[in-house]
């Protein structure tokens, strides 16, 4: 009896110290993204005001606003956007709902979720070397919309295709049943199920791609324009770019950091503000599904 | 008008294989219009199988092979010029588990014949209470209409399933263990749905449960090991089998 | 059903059984075909990418107006790495294992860090805490790469310069830390997929038999989820290798093989970042790139390969 109380103390306080590890390790993690933000927060507040987000960089960038850089971004990730969602969507319908299973599908995405693992500075690469030059788009917003939609096509079909396939095949069934042809099953009901969850996924893309440096720094970006973009061949600025410019080359680093703060919030703020909209409405997507 | 015992479907020596394995061996069954057929046989024995035949659901899988003559109404049903869409139609299909889709009610019911280009409200108010009380539903559901169907219970589920296949006005529903998913009280409900439809319309249904088979049907086949042992009116085949197997089975030594 | 039919189709049932086909109709065949086209071109580009990449990084090898092309040994042997000099040097030794380096650093934090968040995500926390830790590792993961860069540079080398009394901030260390934290996210949630995919009647049988929760998830859930859990460890550290901004701001950019974690270093990903904008095209230089561009893709696919294999032996053992 004494060697099983010795025993079962022994045990109690080892896992009393692993689950005191295993708690502090997620405390951790909040205390970092809390310090984190709250750094740039309490740096950048001040730097942002209405002229800020509206006025062209002044001086050398040591004053004015980052305007066009915000725009750029936008510019960028929706465009980006506008070229990959298309084509994701349509590939993940395909491949969900008409590729015949085997060993090529698998193959297919394997490919897929490696190139999604691909580091953004090799798309980057590519982007430079095939929009850039081969094809002459020069840097340009264009450029860097096509490189970026490449980044995050491979995440959009697989994403979509994930929800596809988590629609149940009892609603294609129902439907094939009622003699529904199979492009009816898929427009009328599979999709109607599975929009939403798309939708979440090509939120996440956006704020991917409005985040993004690497892929834009030599396919669209520059470190100051003089006009606002007009056309898609328009050189642009990005906040992301313009953020790594003024902390690493400009040659007035310190003078300009509380703008340096401030581009960080504000690419923060967007970055972060669509992920959180995307968890949100996939959390209350998973309370209320019914199926 | 047609006799009594005219015939809905008819099976010819269908063979039926996924892939390799053959799941069906030279099935030969006429299954009468306006009647009740009942299949029944242990887990596995193919009559899940061969109902899926019965309005082409098995077009869909991957590899599956057929061989022999399915007639609908005379016409074969395989041949190269039928259309599994209108075939479908004709033949209506009630799931093992309810299968609503995520919209309303009424969207749920007017799904069928939407497909068909019916457009108008008034006809598809009309088509939707006429499926409602058929199925034995209306009374329940009739001031929800734009409600969810997903928020039904079970067997209100079940009913809109079967209300759905109702509204094309189909000449046979094929139903593949409709109750088996259901609790005792939603089960009597279905039950005493397909009791009061019979007459009027083919039912083909699957079930594992022979009781329910021996309340609700005219006739019953009994499918052992991917073939056909007995068939024959349901009165009959339960209180006089000719094969040993179905005895057996019926009697619980197996399965 | 008359009895001579019934022969004649004795007969036909005889023949070769017909393959059945869900059959498109017209106006189906033209949807499928459209998405056809849209899985064509995204599976397209992406071959693109690859064809593209090897070609060019092949230009480095072959002689050119430069010169004879660089020999495969030099390349990954070599550890110097002077791309401009005359005559250049394109040894890329000192850049890989300054990848390496970085990315063993940063699983040292990571793994531990990740799969402790992951056991607190799936076994430990509460339904109510888990909705915002859960949430607050996605925000976590979803932070720019410039942003924790920025945060290296004025933060956290100043602290290590001041602290620890090193001639630079910009070091291996930085880097690691910062990498640590965008690959903790990703060991993380998939480690938590894994482990909430242990079945349940595995744990109550750990705990009917009278283990604490401890002994239940250390000698039973994660041993069965052992598979996902280095699939997860494993795409984190992919996260890590293919970082560009970090290591860009970070890590220093000598290309030197490291002796302490207060070395400068210079990874792949931020060597191309760094020379890309400048290179004339067709020259070593500019396919010396695509050379570092081809290793990464490589790379990556290794760990993904690996991933994969990892997991499907996972699923195949059934304890999903």
């Amino acid at each position: 009896m004494a060697l099983f109380g010795y025993d079962y103390q022994t045990r109690r306080r080892r896992e009393a110290l692993a689950l005191f590890l295993i708690r502090a390790s997620a405390v951790l993690v909040l205390a970092i993204l809390g310090g984190i933000l709250a750094f740039i927060f309490y740096n950048g507040f001040s730097a942002i005001t209405w002229d800020f987000l509206t006025q062209f960089p002044r001086d050398g960038m040591r004053a004015g606003g980052i305007f066009p850089a915000l725009l750029g971004t936008l510019l960028l990730a929706v465009g980006s956007l506008v070229i990959a969602l298309p084509l994701g969507f349509g590939a993940a319908i395909y491949l969900a709902e008409y590729a015949r299973p085997g060993a090529l599908l698998t193959a297919i995405r394997l490919g897929i979720s490696n190139l999604a693992g691909v580091p953004s500075v090799v798309f980057g690469l590519f982007g430079l070397a095939v929009f850039v030059g081969v094809l002459g788009f020069g840097r340009s917003l264009l450029s860097g919309s096509l490189t970026l939609a490449l980044l995050v096509l491979p995440t959009v079909i697989s994403s979509a295709e994930e929800s596809l396939r988590q629609t149940p095949q009892s609603f294609r069934e129902a439907a094939i049943g009622l003699g529904a042809n199979r492009w009816q099953a898929i427009r009328q009901v599979v999709l109607p199920a599975a929009l939403p969850n798309m939708l979440t996924g090509a939120i996440l893309a956006l704020g991917r791609a409005a985040g993004e440096t690497a892929p834009i720094m030599f396919t669209a970006a520059a470190a100051y324009t003089l006009a606002l973009p007009d056309s898609v061949f328009s050189e642009v600025m990005a906040l992301s770019t313009h953020i790594y410019n003024m902390a690493t080359s400009g040659t007035h680093i310190e003078e300009a950091r509380h703008l340096q703060y401030g581009s960080v919030m504000v690419l923060m703020a967007l970055v972060l503000g669509l992920s959180l909209i995307a968890i949100i409405i996939r959390a209350r997507l998973r309370r209320g599904r019914q199926w | 008008m047609v006799t009594a015992t005219q015939t809905a479907i008819s099976a010819q020596n269908v063979d039926f294989y996924y892939g390799d394995f053959q799941a069906l061996k030279n099935i030969s069954l006429d299954m009468q219009a306006r009647k009740t057929t009942a299949f029944i046989g242990p887990s596995g024995c193919g009559k899940s199988t061969f109902l899926k035949l019965l309005n082409r659901m098995q077009d869909m899988v991957p590899g599956a092979r057929l061989a022999g003559r399915i007639l609908l109404d005379g016409t074969d049903m395989y041949a190269p010029e039928a259309d599994p869409v209108a075939i479908r139609r004709r033949v209506g299909m009630v799931f093992q588990k309810p299968n609503p889709f995520p919209k309303s009610i009424y969207d749920n019911i007017c799904y069928g014949p939407r497909l068909i280009g019916i457009r108008k409200a008034a006809d598809l108010d009309i088509i939707v209470e006429k499926a409602l009380r058929a199925a034995a539903l209306w009374d329940e559901v009739k001031d929800s209409l734009d409600k969810s169907a997903m928020a039904l219970s079970g067997g209100q589920q079940q009913r809109v399933c079967i209300a759905r296949a109702l509204a094309l006005e189909p000449e046979v529903i094929l139903m593949d263990e409709p109750t088996s998913a259901l609790d005792p009280i939603a089960t009597s409900k279905v039950e005493d749905w397909i009791q009061e439809a019979a007459g009027n319309l083919t039912i083909i249904m699957v079930t594992h449960n022979m009781q329910q088979a021996a309340r609700v049907s005219d006739f019953t086949a009994f499918f052992f090991l991917g073939e056909l042992i007995e068939y024959g009116p349901t009165d009959d085949l339960f209180t006089s089998p000719r094969k040993k197997q179905t005895e057996n089975y019926i009697t619980g030594r197996f399965g | 059903m008359s009895g001579p039919a019934k022969t004649t189709d004795n007969m036909d049932a005889k023949a070769e059984p017909r393959l059945l086909q869900p059959r498109l109709a017209p106006s189906e065949q033209s949807a499928k075909f459209i998405f056809m086209i849209c899985a064509a071109l995204a599976l397209g580009f992406m071959a693109l990418i690859m064809v593209f990449l090897f070609k060019a990084g092949m230009g480095l090898f072959l002689a050119n107006y430069e010169g004879p092309g660089v020999s495969l040994t030099d390349f990954f042997f070599n550890t110097a790495w002077y791309p401009t000099y005359d005559p250049p040097d394109f040894g890329i030794g000192a850049l890989i294992v300054a990848s390496l380096a970085v990315t063993a650093l940063s699983s040292i934090i990571a793994a531990p860090l990740g799969l402790g968040l992951a056991v607190y995500l799936s076994q430990v926390a509460g339904e109510r805490v888990r909705e915002i830790v859960k949430p607050a590792v996605e925000l976590l993961a979803a932070i720019p790469s410039v942003v924790l860069g920025f945060v290296g540079m004025v933060l956290i080398a100043p602290f290590m310069q001041s602290v620890l009394d090193v001639p630079t901030g910009l070091n291996l260390l930085n880097a690691g830390l910062l990498l640590a934290l965008m690959a903790t996210p990703t060991v993380a949630s998939m480690g938590e997929d894994a482990l909430s995919a242990v079945p349940k009647e595995l744990r109550d049988a750990s705990y009917a038999l009278g283990a604490t929760r401890w002994e239940t998830i250390w000698k039973v859930t994660m041993p069965a989820a052992v598979s996902g859990l280095t699939t997860a460890i494993i795409l984190g550290l992919g996260r890590a290798l293919g970082e560009t901004m970090v290591v860009l701001m970070v890590a220093g950019g000598s290309a030197q093989i490291p002796t302490s974690v207060f070395d400068s270093i210079r990874p792949l990903t931020s060597t191309l970042a760094a020379e890309m904008a400048e290179t004339p095209i067709g020259s070593h230089h500019y396919y010396a790139l695509f050379a570092i561009g081809v290793i990464l893709f490589l790379m990556t696919l290794c760990f993904n390969l690996l991933a994969f294999f990892i997991s499907r032996r996972w699923r195949s053992m059934g304890a999903r």
